[in-house]
């Protein structure tokens, strides 16, 4: 067993918390209730695209269907993010107990966690922790008496990055080849076999039993008006303690710089590969859906980094990653990447690297999904905000100096 | 046929299923939309690229084909819709509310160049050596958008190797985009599910089953993913060097058969609108070219009309009188070469229930290096026998090794309706402009019922045609108006059809005495006879029978691989779709409705083959000999 260290429990997700209080709570609760809750304290998704939980929920409930679906997205590909492993491997209560919930009020029978392939290590105790679950009568049928029926299964995923991508997750766990789909329609009416279904990520869940337990106004005190609550930040690079940290929303980034004892440093790339790279003169943005939404992996890079490298180490990945389905990510990615390898030889000219920026915003609005929508953010931040760097730092070619 | 379409596609591309239309501004099932400022009123649930078509607002398309399910992965069609932050795809958008759509924007037009341009990047070739060029999809639209440079640059080396491993389809896979059409109609269209997408990012490609040559596999041939390659990454074999080396050696006696289907379809090659027939015109180019001979096919499938039916009523015979229970019903047809090979591969344990009647094209090859090369005393070994189809499993077919019962290779090229217009282009011709001339003896002209084989129900219509005079003994036109099966004609996937042959019984044709002695106990009778095209539609017949369902019960049932049948066929001019194929079956309708002659058993070249060649009859020792054949137990794995 793999354990890893929470380098700050915050009040939020952290706060005290038994296996099977949510649960207990819901059920004398309606479903009403719950999703009015839910509503009240602006829980957004916490996989990064920040769509509102109490949306998502009442409109699966809402779908007419006498079979649905919860998914708990614990795909975790986004480089830089660790949070959901810790959260599955010391809180799985939170988040198991967010998925029951989910299904009685979604009224679905059925959840299922896609757990990324490389956290393999972890399936065996996942399973042990839900037989006990079971054995509790926490799960399975009838649960606590409540005549509510909902039991979990665990899938694995098989290590492709578009898979945390929701659409491609389902056709994934249908067996087909992890590619997104068309939307609409959308998984909350048409999802994994076709029935409606609420995907969630890990964090979400956790998030809803703790608010289920202490209400959507306790949750609203924590974070901004528009962020609610608090945030898992997996935090790695340079600085003295990487590790998964709660933070409320609202964060600048120099407040978290500081709490995770980094010095030197040049850049932040918030968000993963797909977010964007901030220089030190932005460090005084927020983390939160007002100004840097996020997921929450965060790599700091100190005044050694070469931001050349950072940016091809980033490329090469979507390069690799992209599902190959649509013209924009599958080539766009590889242009984007050829231009980055052009800047390294020196071999450039900036009329190229502007159109290729040119091409990164129509791969943002004409990707089919999330990632070719994402990937060219890297791209497009590094070369403007290190562009001293990148082109005067002997880099230059023909027309670079 | 929307229903059909939503059936076809994979459950993960479905199409937005709209429930009852409940939303603000939906009045009776449609919604009011914009687009591009002008308000308009559409069913909801259309996509917006139906509606802009409806419209008549041009939306660049490339992935998406109307015979196919929506793939959405091109993202050449993308509009601008009010309140949302990306572009989206029109193809696969439905529309369930009042939508503000722009489809012209400076955003879409740049990505749509952007998009045309990336892909221009990794289209290795020229388009000058293409097979396709002038109608290719991806040429058009570079074209349209003006590219006269590559912005992204252009691939200098070719990446895969083609393969050329199959009698049939050709892969280069330098030429391809990506958009799955071939994927989506092998796998959704046919249910063959031979090509796939495989590895990710840029390492995507199509591919078959563990990469493996296409000549091993279970591709059956039929050529549907060649129609709706929008560039040249598939195309046929195509042996038209071969056959212009033959026309050119004074020593060698070069004739070609054509089939019904190229007739109708090879005006669309120059530039006619589809349903135009251009059986006579296309003789006399034909004659110019240098075919020392041309011949109609519908001659053997008259032929095959005589043949199959006879076995079928040896069949029905020896099941219902001599309760030989080892005879197999129902019999299925086999002159679809895609067809044959698809049973051979999914279902070999039913191939008994196969015809052994060769197809028109092999039978016709069998005759004219025997029953012609006598007749003409030129040796065999000399003839060069050539047969244009609208197929591309027809060039499979003629080199299958069981297809030389003539002593020698029965028919030597298979040449699709493409090929044949690039010749008859190549001798300078213009077909639309030839004089119109017949098809030479000793086969002569054949009658309707053969010509209708190139249309789905076609082979059954013919078939009904004959037995329904053999065994009744009243004419056909007295059963059916104007001898025209209306019942097993048009595009519904499968057709089911009952006759019953009533109390009054003809006596029994000379042409069959031999085989059986009165019709007696086909009175009060009813025969059941069912008609499929396309494989998909084939399997649901083929699972039906397995399961002891509806159609295990048909005493006869007609298979096409292709959709529409022959004329659909994948050797066809490109592009296809379903409106095309409706006007290629007209012209074939209209076209038998004109004859004199339009059943097999009436043409009298036939009878008179029976008369001086295959002298014991249909099912006789040489018709066996010549004009039946085996198959062969593929089955799914292959080494």
């Amino acid at each position: 067993m793999v354990t890893t260290k929470i380098k700050r429990e915050g009040a939020v997700l952290f706060s005290e918390y038994y296996r099977g209080d949510g649960i207990r709570k819901a059920f004398t609760m309606s479903r009403q209730d719950i999703l009015a809750e839910i509503k009240e304290s602006k829980l957004k998704g916490r996989g990064g695209a920040g769509f509102p939980t109490a949306t998502k929920w009442m409109l699966t409930a809402a779908a007419k269907s006498d079979v649905k679906y919860v998914i708990c997205n614990a795909d975790e590909g986004e480089p830089g993010t660790f949070k959901d492993r810790v959260l599955l491997l010391e809180y799985p209560e939170v988040v198991f107990d967010g998925m029951v919930i989910g299904g009685y009020t979604i009224g679905a029978k059925e959840g299922i966690v896609y757990l990324r392939g490389e956290y393999s290590y972890m399936y065996e105790w996942l399973q042990v922790y839900l037989e006990e679950m079971r054995k509790e009568n926490l799960l399975g049928k009838n649960i606590l008496d409540s005549g509510v029926d909902f039991d979990i299964t665990i899938k694995m995923g098989s290590g492709a990055y578009v898979c945390g991508e929701e659409t491609a997750l389902i056709e994934s766990l249908e067996g087909h080849r992890g590619e997104a789909r068309n939307r609409p329609p959308f998984p909350v009416s048409t999802g994994y076999k076709q029935k409606p279904t609420t995907v969630n990520n890990v964090e979400t869940f956790a998030a809803v039993a703790h608010i289920v337990m202490k209400g959507g106004d306790w949750y609203k005190q924590h974070g901004t008006d528009k962020s609610t609550g608090s945030k898992l930040f997996s935090v790695s690079g340079d600085c003295k303690n990487p590790g998964v940290y709660e933070l409320p929303w609202g964060t600048s980034i120099n407040e978290l710089l500081e709490i995770v004892g980094a010095e030197n440093t040049k850049a932040v790339q918030v968000g993963g590969a797909s977010g964007v790279c901030l220089p030190k003169s932005q460090f005084d943005r927020t983390l939160g859906y007002e100004d840097l939404p996020t997921g929450g992996s965060i790599m700091i890079f100190n005044e050694n980094r070469n931001m050349l490298k950072v940016l091809k180490n980033f490329m090469e990945f979507f390069v690799e990653e992209s599902c190959g389905q649509c013209t924009p990510c599958r080539i766009g990615n590889t242009k984007l990447l050829e231009g980055v390898e052009m800047i390294g030889r020196g071999a450039f000219t900036f009329g190229y690297i502007n159109k290729l920026k040119e091409l990164g915003q129509t791969m943002q609005v004409s990707s089919k999904c999330g990632l070719g929508q994402s990937s060219p953010n890297s791209f497009i931040s590094i070369l403007n905000n290190f562009k001293d760097e990148i082109f005067n730092n002997g880099f230059g070619g023909r027309n670079g100096k | 046929m929307e229903n059909k379409k939503s059936q076809r596609a994979p459950v993960s591309q479905k199409p937005h299923v709209v429930e009852k239309p409940t939303r603000v501004g939906t009045i009776g099932g449609k919604v009011s939309i914009e687009i591009n400022e002008k308000k308009v009123s559409v069913p909801l649930g259309t996509t917006i690229l139906e509606a802009c078509r409806d419209n008549h607002i041009h939306i660049p398309t490339l992935c998406h084909h109307d015979d196919l399910c929506i793939a959405g992965v091109c993202r050449l069609c993308l509009v601008e819709v009010e309140g949302m932050r990306t572009l989206q795809a029109s193809c696969a958008f439905p529309i369930t509310s009042s939508l503000k759509i722009k489809t012209s924007t400076p955003m879409v037009r740049k990505a749509r160049r952007h998009i045309i341009d990336l892909m221009l990047s990794e289209h290795y070739g020229e388009c000058y050596s293409c097979v396709r060029n002038n109608n290719c999809e991806l040429q058009s639209l570079a074209k349209e958008y003006g590219v006269d440079h590559y912005t992204f640059g252009h691939v200098k080396e070719s990446i895969y190797p083609v393969d050329n491993s199959s009698y049939s389809v050709i892969r280069d896979m330098d030429k391809c985009i990506l958009c799955k059409r071939c994927v989506r109609t092998c796998i959704d269209l046919q249910e063959v599910g031979v090509l796939e997408a495989i590895n990710r990012g840029d390492k995507t490609k199509i591919a078959t089953f563990r990469d493996k040559p296409l000549a091993d596999v279970v591709c059956i041939n039929c050529g549907q993913c060649i129609n709706r390659c929008p560039t040249g990454a598939l195309h046929a074999n195509d042996p038209s060097d071969d056959i212009w080396n033959a026309i050119d050696d004074p020593d060698k006696h070069v004739v070609i058969q054509t089939a019904p289907s190229p007739r109708a379809a090879i005006g669309e090659e120059f530039g006619l609108e589809p349903g135009h027939s251009m059986t006579q015109e296309m003789n006399t180019a034909l004659r110019r070219i240098g075919f020392d001979a041309v011949f109609d096919t519908n001659f053997t499938a008259d032929l095959t009309i005589i043949e199959e039916g006879t076995e079928l009523i040896s069949r029905l015979f020896k099941a219902l009188v001599e309760k030989d229970e080892s005879v197999k019903l129902p019999q299925f047809t086999s002159c679809s070469p895609g067809w044959v090979k698809y049973i051979e591969h999914f279902y070999p344990d039913y191939l008994d229930n196969l015809s052994s009647a060769k197809s028109p094209q092999q039978m016709f090859g069998a005759l004219i290096k025997t029953f012609y090369a006598q007749k003409i005393k030129i040796d065999p070994e000399n003839i060069v026998s050539v047969a244009v189809m609208p197929c591309s499993a027809k060039k499979f077919e003629c080199n299958r090794p069981e297809m030389w019962d003539s002593g020698f290779k029965d028919v030597d090229y298979g040449l699709t309706t493409r090929e044949m217009a690039k010749m008859i282009k190549e001798a300078g011709i213009h077909l639309p402009e030839m004089p119109k001339s017949h098809f030479d003896s000793p086969f002569g002209d054949a009658s309707g019922a053969g010509l209708i084989f190139g249309a789905t129900g076609g082979v059954m219509e013919a078939a009904i045609r004959t037995v329904v005079e053999f065994v009744t003994g009243s004419k056909t036109e007295d059963v059916f108006e104007n001898a025209n099966v209306q019942q097993v004609r048009g595009f519904e996937g499968i057709k089911y059809f009952e006759i019953p042959i009533g109390d009054k019984v003809g006596p029994v044709p000379e042409l069959i005495q031999h085989l059986i002695p009165n019709w007696d106990w086909l009175k009060g009778a009813v025969l059941k006879v069912a008609v499929c095209h396309g494989t998909a539609n084939a399997k649901k017949v083929m699972d039906d029978i397995k399961a002891g369902g509806k159609f295990s019960e048909c005493h006869f049932i007609e298979f096409m691989a292709c959709p529409g049948g022959c004329l659909g066929g994948g050797g066809q001019p490109i592009p296809t779709n379903e409106e095309i194929r409706m006007k290629r079956a007209q012209a074939i309708y209209a076209e038998d409705e004109s004859l004199e002659i339009r059943k097999s058993h009436e043409n009298s070249h036939v009878i008179k083959l029976y008369e001086e060649f295959l002298k014991d009859g249909p099912s006789g020792h040489l018709s066996h000999k010549l004009l039946h054949t085996g198959y062969t137990k593929r089955g799914k794995y292959i080494a």
